[in-house]
């Protein structure tokens, strides 16, 4: 079936099996990959997206859900050079070992951030409970929400 | 396989009507997972989630009815005046879950594991089903979910929501899992205080093919609590010994199996550690509020 969405401020549309998830759309037929296929039943979180600016699992959403509404993804928050307040406090912090979570970690940590500028650890605990990182123990991963969120009220 | 995308309930109705193998999605946290691993292939998929009849809340004569399709994030923000909701609301998956899941889909899929359902038969809920034509059936709880991923909706039917009587009077839902979040509950409960009506509700998820009530128990408890005075005067001291006694009488209601996530023995001991924490919980929370 027809899908035209409009993702990161552009209107796209394609053709896909009825079934299709949105994140099968975005990444094997959009060609957007930043948004990470592992668990596909919603517990790693790793293809976190915005849809209609809600935080949700991309997998979890049929494509045809998505037709006619707003799609945002890790790819729209660095802009031309500059990347997110975000993505810098990853790199800064170590929070970054193999990767695989970090796109979906980086759109859940810019989610929380522009909902509560300044979350105590134990918010910051709650709202990545749903983003699964098997390398850094997640220690990294917080230190950067707190500089991230420091540097975003300046 | 085609997706139907109705804007109404109207249409959708007719739909189901027309086309009774029509699955319905709305969050898609469990459908798509189904869909996903290749283990169910409806013939056709109806989207729900933005129908506007099923997003809404009313409340009227002292009842209140939740729509099937307002996610759990929003019963979080918005709906406090219900905690054991709110508290088993907030206990589903992760923020990306509740932004998506809600208690039409915990209804339709009749998981013994569901977490809003313990509350729902605490409240002693109804749940509204309707076909086209206007035709809207009203069912207890306890005659919807019939066994487990059983329930008695109609091919033909849709989930409208729920509807409970509101009671005054403290209550909680507490969840026994590996993690505090992303866990399928390995026992929950939920307990509710009806003070006008002086009665104790307690109900079993995850612990039987169905919610399960405690009847046994709850006449228990509010019958002590007669005896101790303590109905009347929130500070009237209740022997230790009857709260033990009501986890006891709880946890024999309980029919647990062994599975993947846990022993039927740990299931049976865990609702008596939450059914004696809730009632004291309970009891605590008539002292602060004088039981107003």
């Amino acid at each position: 079936m027809l899908i035209k969405a409009r993702i990161n401020d552009e209107w796209r549309e394609a053709d896909v099996w009825p079934g299709a998830s949105l994140l099968f759309f975005l990444r094997e037929t959009l060609g957007l990959v930043g948004s990470k296929n592992a668990c596909e039943q919603g517990e790693c979180g790793s293809c976190s997206v915005w849809l209609d600016g809600e935080l949700v699992c991309s997998c979890l959403v049929l494509a045809a859900q998505a037709h006619g509404h707003e799609v945002r993804t890790v790819e729209a928050l660095a802009t031309d050079d500059r990347l997110h307040p975000v993505q810098e406090a990853f790199i800064q912090t170590g929070a970054v070992q193999c990767g695989f979570c970090t796109p979906g970690l980086i759109v859940a940590v810019a989610d929380l951030l522009e909902h509560d500028p300044r979350p105590s650890e134990t918010i910051i605990r709650e709202a990545l409970a749903g983003n699964l990182c098997r390398c850094t123990g997640y220690a990294k991963i917080i230190d950067a929400v707190k500089i991230a969120a420091g540097r975003m009220q300046k | 396989m085609h997706v139907l995308l109705p804007r109404t309930l109207e249409e959708a109705l007719e739909m189901k009507a027309s086309a009774p193998p029509a699955v319905p999605i709305a969050g898609g946290t469990d459908l798509m997972v189904e869909l996903n691993f290749d283990r169910t292939r409806p013939q056709a998929i109806m989207e729900i989630s933005r129908l506007p009849e099923l997003n809404v809340w009313r409340r009227e004569n002292g009842t209140f009815s939740l729509g099937a399709g307002v996610p759990y994030s929003r019963i979080v923000r918005d709906l406090t005046e219900f905690r054991p909701l709110v508290e088993a609301s907030r206990t589903v998956g992760s923020p990306q879950i509740r932004n998506r899941g809600t208690v039409g889909g915990n209804l339709g899929t009749s998981s013994p594991a569901g977490d809003a359902l313990p509350v729902l038969a605490a409240y002693d809920a109804e749940v509204v089903l309707a076909k086209a034509g206007g035709k809207i059936r009203r069912l207890p709880f306890a005659q919807f979910m019939t066994g487990p991923k059983k329930n008695a909706l109609a091919p033909d039917e849709l989930i409208l929501g729920t509807r409970w009587k509101v009671v005054r009077g403290p209550g909680s839902f507490s969840k026994i899992g590996t993690r505090n979040a992303m866990v399928i509950a390995l026992a929950s409960l939920c307990l509710v205080l009806d003070e006008d009506g002086r009665s104790v509700r307690v109900a079993l998820g995850s612990v039987g093919p169905t919610i399960l009530r405690a009847p046994d128990a709850e006449s228990f408890a509010a019958r002590a609590m007669e005896t101790a005075g303590v109905w009347r005067d929130p500070f009237g001291p209740l022997p230790t010994r009857v709260i033990e006694e009501f986890g006891e009488r709880v946890a024999a209601a309980a029919k647990p199996i062994d599975d993947v996530r846990g022993t039927a023995a740990y299931r049976r001991h865990a609702c008596a550690v939450l059914a004696q924490r809730a009632l004291r919980w309970a009891l605590d929370d008539r002292k602060l509020t004088g039981a107003r």
